[in-house]
């Protein structure tokens, strides 16, 4: 796996037209790698009609929006190195 | 099938060309049986487990959690195997994972994209569960959410919303309630209320 | 940044939580079935159960309900694949 419990990572802000589960009030967000899930088939190209390998690594990510914190679980590819 | 009427509804769900969502459902059932695509066993068969389904499976596993340590952290570690050691059906999804409440977190679950739920362990999710309003609040305002059903946190309690946007489904470990040292296991199950492992609630006080 | 009408966290609302509750009506568990069904066939998977949903016109998605949002997938997706010609379900 390419991150670290811990690890302050940015969710990539980018565009993406079609099917993908990283929101968008996520998008551009600073958090940290609060835990390392399994590897799961993309959905991205799964809901497509594709198999959707290669599995790709789930994280759960921390960020504090307001007085409260979120963790959402996010595929590696969204994810950049913010240390 | 049993009967149901769901006079709840304001109005004839349509789902497309003015025909009924129910009309649209049922044509589409026996157009897949007709082609072959699927029997009607199979279909009666998966509703059957649909409506076996109750938060009384995860309420279980709670009040385990509460009076055995040792298996609350196995609960912790992972929820399908705890279930399965109670004997209990964690369902087809890849991974539940129970999160504990204490002193200085309090868990709440979401799915803001659709609807994602444990639901083998806990039932059908509820409407409001499902809904635009919780959705979109349950992550910029959760503590207004939270007053809304009645729950006040203390300010230095965390409040930490897990909003399962893929493979992972969260099953929320509430509090036990102070004054149930007497109470077996059985009667602690029964405070165990649904959205207290959503995360909305707090478990029910003993009369 | 634009979002999908699906994509709601965080979506301006004033709107408050309707709590009541409903016992799912005989047509909304087939409708869950059928998914599921499919599904374990190899013939529509969660993912494309999903995007069907999203791909609904945006007021569509806001008015249906959640199961009505369901069909309309099924539907769309097996109309895609063939499965369903376009329409049959209307004949």
């Amino acid at each position: 796996m390419t991150y670290r419990v811990g690890q302050r990572v940015r969710i990539a802000a980018r565009p993406h037209e079609g099917h993908h589960r990283t929101p968008a009030y996520c998008k551009g967000k600073t958090g940290r790698i609060e835990r390392i899930h399994a590897s799961f088939p993309n959905p991205e190209t799964r809901a497509y009609g594709e198999d959707g390998l290669p599995e790709q690594r789930l994280y759960s990510v921390g960020f504090n929006p307001g007085d409260f914190r979120v963790s959402v679980d996010i595929y590696e590819h969204w994810l950049e190195d913010a240390e | 099938m049993s009967e149901h009427h769901d006079h709840d509804h304001p109005h004839e769900p349509i789902a497309g060309d003015g025909v009924p969502a129910a009309a649209r459902a049922q044509a589409l059932e026996e157009l897949l049986v007709e082609k072959g695509i699927v029997s009607r066993t199979e279909v009666r068969e998966e509703i059957d487990w649909l409506v076996s389904r109750s938060p009384a499976d995860g309420a279980r596993l709670v009040a385990r959690a509460w009076v055995d340590p040792e298996f609350k952290q196995r609960l912790l570690a992972d929820a399908r195997e705890a279930a399965l050691e109670l004997g209990l059906d964690p369902g087809p999804s890849p991974v539940v994972l129970a999160v504990e409440n204490t002193e200085a977190v309090h868990h709440m679950v979401v799915c803001t994209l659709c609807s994602c739920y444990p639901r083998a362990l806990l039932g059908p999710p509820p409407d409001w569960y499902k809904s635009l309003p919780y959705r979109s609040r349950a992550v910029s305002d959760p503590r207004g959410v939270l007053t809304e059903f009645g729950v006040e946190l203390d300010e230095d309690v965390e409040l930490r919303v897990l909003d399962s946007t893929a493979n992972i489904r969260y099953l929320v470990v509430p509090r036990r309630p102070s004054g149930t040292e007497e109470l077996d296991e059985e009667e602690l199950a029964a405070l165990v209320t649904r959205d207290s492992m959503i995360g909305v609630s707090r478990p029910a006080v003993p009369a | 940044m634009d979002r999908a009408v699906h994509d709601r966290g965080g979506w301006p609302t004033d709107a408050p939580i309707d709590r009541s509750e409903h016992d799912l009506a005989d047509w909304e568990l087939l409708t869950d079935a059928l998914a599921h069904v499919l599904a374990g066939k190899g013939l529509m998977n969660v993912d494309e159960l999903r995007r069907g949903i999203e791909s609904m016109p945006p007021d569509e998605y806001e008015q249906a309900s959640y199961y009505e949002r369901w069909l309309y997938s099924i539907e769309t997706i097996l109309t895609e694949k063939g499965v369903l010609a376009p329409g049959e379900l209307n004949a």
